[in-house]
C-alpha cells in the first residue's frame, strides 16, 4: 500500500503540471476559487481557456484520436483534474458538452455533423447543454411528456424542459422527446439533437432557494413552441431515445461526485477558533462528537475515491463503491452548514454586509439542491440496492401501459 | 496510488475465508454459545496448524515474518465468521507487545511457543466499570510482584500468559505475568456474548517481567491499543458485511404481502444505508491498514477513524439485519443475534465509541491543516 503515482503517472503529472505552471496561476489559498463579476466576462475567459487548453492537446483528454482526442486513462484524466484544480482557472461551462454531449454525437452522428460539431465544442467556440428533466418527469425522467410530431423531413417540437444548467448561454443542446404516447413510457422516445438559438426555443432562468438565478451554470426551464428539427439531427433511431439517454445519464451521475464547499476542514477551523462561552467551541462535547462523526465520513469518502483510482491505476474496473459518494458528501455538507450558522447563535441568520453569504450559509442553502441534482438521495439508495446489492425492482403501476394510459393524479 | 492489497494478501484472505466456511462458519460459534465453552479448541488447533498465529512473528523465532497487512485480511475473515477463538487477544495484542517491548530472554522463550500454540497470550486493561485512565489504575507492582484485580479479561481460560498494565514507582509499567502461577485466580465472568469468554484475574504477590522501561507503559499499552484497533475494525467490518449479506439473502427469500420483501424501499434504503456504512468503514480500515504497517505517525489518528467507522457500522447491521428478519431476527435459532452480541462486545472490548471518538478529536486538535481529499 502507498499513495505514490507509477513512474508513467508521475511523468503524465510532470507534464501537465508543467504545461499549467507556464499558462496558469497558481491558487494563493485552497478556498480562493475563480472570481468572476458577470455571467460575460465569466464565459469569456472560460472560452478562452478552453481554446488555449484546445491548441495544447489538454481540451479533451479522453477523447478518441480521431476527434482530436488523446486517448488518455481514468487515471491520467484523474490526475489532470487533480493538478488543474490547483489553479485559478474557469471550470463549470464545457463538461456537459464534453462529458455527454460529444460522446452521444460521436456515436450517432453523421460524418459530416461530427466534422461540423466535434471541434467547436472541443475548442469552446460552441458551449452544448443537456435537455432531458421536464417537469413532470424528475426521478422517473423517461415519462418525459414533450412532443416530437413529425413533418416531411422535419419534426416540430412542443413541450417544457427544466433543470438545463447552461441553457441560457448554451448554443446546441441534446434532447429526449416522445414520438408516440401510444408506446409504453420507454419505447416511445426518439432523441434529437437541436440549435438553441433556433426559433420557438424560449429559455427562462429559475430562481433557486439561494435566490440566484442566471448566474454561472445556473438552471433554467426550456420552452418548446412548434420548434423545427429537421430529422437529419436525430441521434439514434426512432424510438431509441431512452437507449440513447441512458448513457449520457450513467454518465451525469458519475460527474456529480462529490458535494463541494464547507467539509470538515473548515468546521474544524471554526470550531477551534470561534469562542463559545469563554472556550473555543471544540472544548464542547457535543461540537467533538460531531467532528468525529464528520471526519469518519470525510475520510471514509477521501479512501474511497483512492481506492477506485487505485483500481483504475491497475488497469482494473472499480468497485461500485463510489456509488456512496454523492449521498454521503451532500448530507454531510448540508448538516455542516447548519453546525455553522448555529455558532452564531442568536444572530446566525444575518449575512455579512460586505462578505455576504458565509460558506457556511452558503453550504445550507445550496445542499438542498445536491441531494437532489443527478439522482436523488432515494433514488440513489434504490440504485445501491437494485445495483450494487441485487435487491428486486419495485413493482411498477405503468408497466405495459401505453404511455398515454399511465395515471398521472388521483 | 496503491491503496490496496497484493494479489499474495488477497490470496491469504480467500483462503482464511475458505477455511472458516469449511470448518462450519458461525456453527462454531454457535456451538460455543450453546455449549458454555470458553472457545472453540479444535478451531483453534487448526488455526495454530494454518500458521496464523505466528505471521508476525520472525522468522527466527519460527514464525512467518510477514507483515500486518496480513493480520489485517485474517482479521477480516474472523470477524464475518465470528470465530470464537483467543486469536485477537493473542495476536495482536499479546504477541505484538512481545515483538515491541519485550526483550530477547523473553522472546527467545515465548515467540516459538506462541507459534507452536504450546503458549496463548492475552491483556489486562480494564479494573472497574470507569474508563481506566493512567491515573486510576489500581492493580500495583512492588518488587517486580503484582497484587490487584483486573476484570473483563477476554480468554483468560484459555490463556497461559497475559500482559498487563499496572501502577508501578515509577508510574506505569507493562509486565508480563505467567498465569499458570499458583498466586492467580482466574474466575469466569457472565457476559452479553457467550460466544466470547471474559474472567477477573486476581494477582496475590504473583511474579511478573517488565516489558520496555518502566514508568512507559500507558505509553505502550496506547499503541498497542492504536495497532489492535486497526485489527478489531477489519473484524468490525467483516462482521458487518456477513450480517448485511444476511439481511440481503433474508429480503430476497421473504414473501409479505405478494412480495419479496427486499422490493419494497423500505427494505431497500434500509440496506443501503448499512452498505453505505460498511464501504465507509471498509475504505477508513484501508486507511488504517496503510498507517499500521508504514508505521506511520498517522497511526493513532487513522485507528480512531477506523475503529469508530467500523464500530458504527456493524451495530448498525447487526441491529438493522435482525430488523429485516422481523420476529424471525429475534429467535436464538436465527443466526441474527449471534452479530448483534458481537457487535456489542466489540464494540466496548477496546474502549466505547465515545472513548475512540474522543481520542479521534484529541488527535485532530493536535493537527493544523487537513489534507484536501
Amino acid at each position: 500500500m502507498d499513495f505514490n503515482d507509477t513512474p508513467e503517472q508521475a511523468k503524465f503529472r510532470a507534464k501537465c503540471r508543467e504545461w499549467l505552471e507556464a499558462n496558469a496561476e497558481l491558487k494563493e489559498n485552497k478556498s480562493g476559487g475563480h472570481a468572476d463579476s458577470t455571467l460575460e466576462d465569466h464565459l469569456k475567459v472560460a472560452k478562452a481557456w478552453q481554446q488555449k487548453k484546445y491548441e495544447a492537446g489538454w481540451a479533451m483528454l479522453h477523447w478518441p484520436k480521431e476527434y482530436g482526442g488523446i486517448e488518455a486513462s481514468p487515471i491520467e484524466r484523474i490526475i489532470w483534474g487533480q493538478e488543474e484544480a490547483k489553479f485559478n482557472v474557469p471550470g463549470g461551462i464545457f463538461e456537459i458538452g464534453l462529458g455527454m454531449c460529444g460522446p452521444v454525437m460521436m456515436q450517432y452522428a453523421t460524418e459530416d455533423q461530427k466534422d461540423r460539431y466535434l471541434a467547436p465544442m472541443a475548442e469552446g467556440k460552441e458551449i452544448w447543454c443537456q435537455l432531458f428533466s421536464e417537469p413532470a418527469a424528475g426521478s422517473d425522467v423517461a415519462g418525459l411528456r414533450s412532443k416530437a410530431e413529425r413533418d416531411g423531413d422535419d419534426w416540430i417540437i412542443n413541450g417544457q424542459k427544466v433543470w438545463t444548467s447552461g441553457a441560457h448561454y448554451s448554443d446546441f443542446g441534446i434532447l429526449v422527446v416522445r414520438h408516440d404516447p401510444n408506446l409504453a413510457k420507454h419505447k416511445g422516445l426518439t432523441f434529437f439533437f437541436v440549435d438553441m438559438k433556433s426559433p420557438g426555443i424560449t429559455v427562462k432562468p429559475i430562481k433557486q432557494i439561494t435566490g440566484q438565478a442566471g448566474t454561472g451554470a445556473g438552471f433554467n426551464e426550456v420552452y418548446f413552441d412548434d420548434v423545427r428539427i429537421p430529422d437529419s439531427q436525430r441521434l439514434g433511431e426512432i424510438g431509441d431515445g431512452w437507449k440513447v439517454a441512458i448513457t449520457t445519464l450513467m454518465n451525469e451521475r458519475l460527474a456529480v461526485g462529490d458535494a463541494r464547499g464547507s467539509d470538515i476542514e473548515e468546521a474544524l477551523i471554526l470550531s477551534k477558533t470561534k469562542d463559545d462561552a469563554g472556550e473555543a467551541m471544540i472544548k464542547n462535547d457535543s461540537v467533538r462528537e460531531k467532528l468525529a462523526d464528520w471526519f469518519c465520513e470525510a475520510n471514509g469518502l477521501k479512501y474511497t475515491k483512492f481506492r477506485t483510482i487505485s483500481a483504475l491505476s491497475k488497469g482494473e474496473a472499480p468497485g461500485p463503491e463510489a456509488s456512496i459518494t454523492k449521498i454521503v458528501s451532500a448530507n454531510k455538507l448540508q448538516e455542516i452548514g447548519n453546525f455553522g450558522i448555529d455558532s452564531d447563535d442568536m444572530a446566525g441568520m444575518l449575512i455579512d454586509e460586505n462578505d455576504g453569504v458565509s460558506s457556511f450559509q452558503g453550504a445550507w442553502l445550496g445542499a438542498p439542491g445536491l441531494r437532489i441534482a443527478g439522482g436523488t438521495d432515494e433514488i440513489l439508495r434504490n440504485v445501491i440496492a437494485e445495483r450494487v446489492l441485487g435487491l428486486p425492482q419495485d413493482p411498477r403501476a405503468d408497466k405495459g401501459l401505453a404511455f398515454k394510459d399511465i395515471p398521472t393524479k388521483a | 496510488m496503491n491503496l490496496d492489497f497484493s494479489d499474495d494478501q488477497k490470496f491469504l484472505q480467500d483462503e482464511a475465508k475458505k477455511f472458516f466456511d469449511k470448518e462450519g462458519g458461525l456453527a462454531n460459534a454457535r456451538a460455543v454459545m450453546d455449549n458454555s465453552l470458553e472457545g472453540d479448541e479444535k478451531l483453534w488447533q487448526k488455526i495454530i496448524e494454518l500458521g496464523w498465529t505466528g505471521v508476525r512473528i520472525p522468522e527466527d523465532y519460527d514464525g512467518l515474518g510477514l507483515g500486518h497487512l496480513e493480520l489485517c485480511v485474517i482479521a477480516e475473515e474472523l470477524g464475518r465468521s465470528l470465530a470464537p477463538v483467543p486469536f485477537s487477544s493473542s495476536v495482536y495484542f499479546f504477541t505484538e507487545a512481545l515483538i515491541k517491548f519485550a526483550n530477547e530472554e523473553i522472546k527467545s522463550e515465548l515467540l516459538p511457543k506462541l507459534v507452536s500454540g504450546d503458549a496463548v497470550g492475552t491483556y489486562g486493561i480494564a479494573e472497574d466499570t470507569h474508563q481506566a485512565t493512567e491515573s486510576n489504575l489500581s492493580v500495583t507492582v512492588t518488587s517486580e510482584k503484582i497484587s490487584g484485580i483486573k476484570i473483563a479479561v477476554p480468554d483468560a481460560g484459555i490463556a497461559s500468559h497475559m500482559i498487563l498494565v499496572v501502577k508501578s514507582e515509577s508510574g506505569t509499567d507493562l509486565r508480563l505475568v505467567d498465569l499458570d502461577d499458583t498466586s492467580v485466580t482466574v474466575t469466569p465472568q457472565k457476559n452479553l456474548d457467550t460466544s466470547r469468554a471474559f474472567f477477573k484475574v486476581e494477582f496475590k504477590d504473583t511474579p511478573s517481567k517488565l516489558l520496555g522501561e518502566t514508568g512507559k507503559g500507558w505509553t505502550y499499552i496506547q499503541h498497542l491499543l492504536d495497532q489492535a484497533a486497526v485489527l478489531f475494525a477489519f473484524e468490525q467490518v467483516g462482521g458487518s458485511q456477513a450480517a448485511l449479506d444476511m439481511a440481503k439473502a433474508y429480503s430476497m427469500e421473504r414473501f409479505a404481502f405478494g412480495r419479496q420483501i427486499g422490493s419494497y424501499q423500505a427494505i431497500k434504503h434500509k440496506l443501503a444505508d448499512m452498505y453505505i456504512a460498511v464501504t465507509l468503514a471498509k475504505s477508513n480500515c484501508y486507511y488504517g491498514a496503510w498507517a499500521l504497517s508504514s508505521e506511520s505517525a498517522e497511526l493513532p489518528l487513522a485507528a480512531a477513524t477506523a475503529r469508530v467507522s467500523a464500530t458504527k457500522a456493524f451495530q448498525l447491521c447487526s441491529k438493522e439485519n435482525i430488523q429485516t428478519h422481523g420476529g424471525n431476527g429475534f429467535t436464538w435459532e436465527y443466526d441474527c443475534h449471534l452479530f448483534y452480541k458481537r457487535s456489542k462486545v466489540l464494540s466496548v472490548l477496546l474502549g466505547s465509541e465515545a472513548t475512540w471518538k474522543e481520542k479521534l478529536v484529541s488527535n485532530l486538535e493536535k493537527i493544523n491543516t487537513l489534507a484536501k481529499g
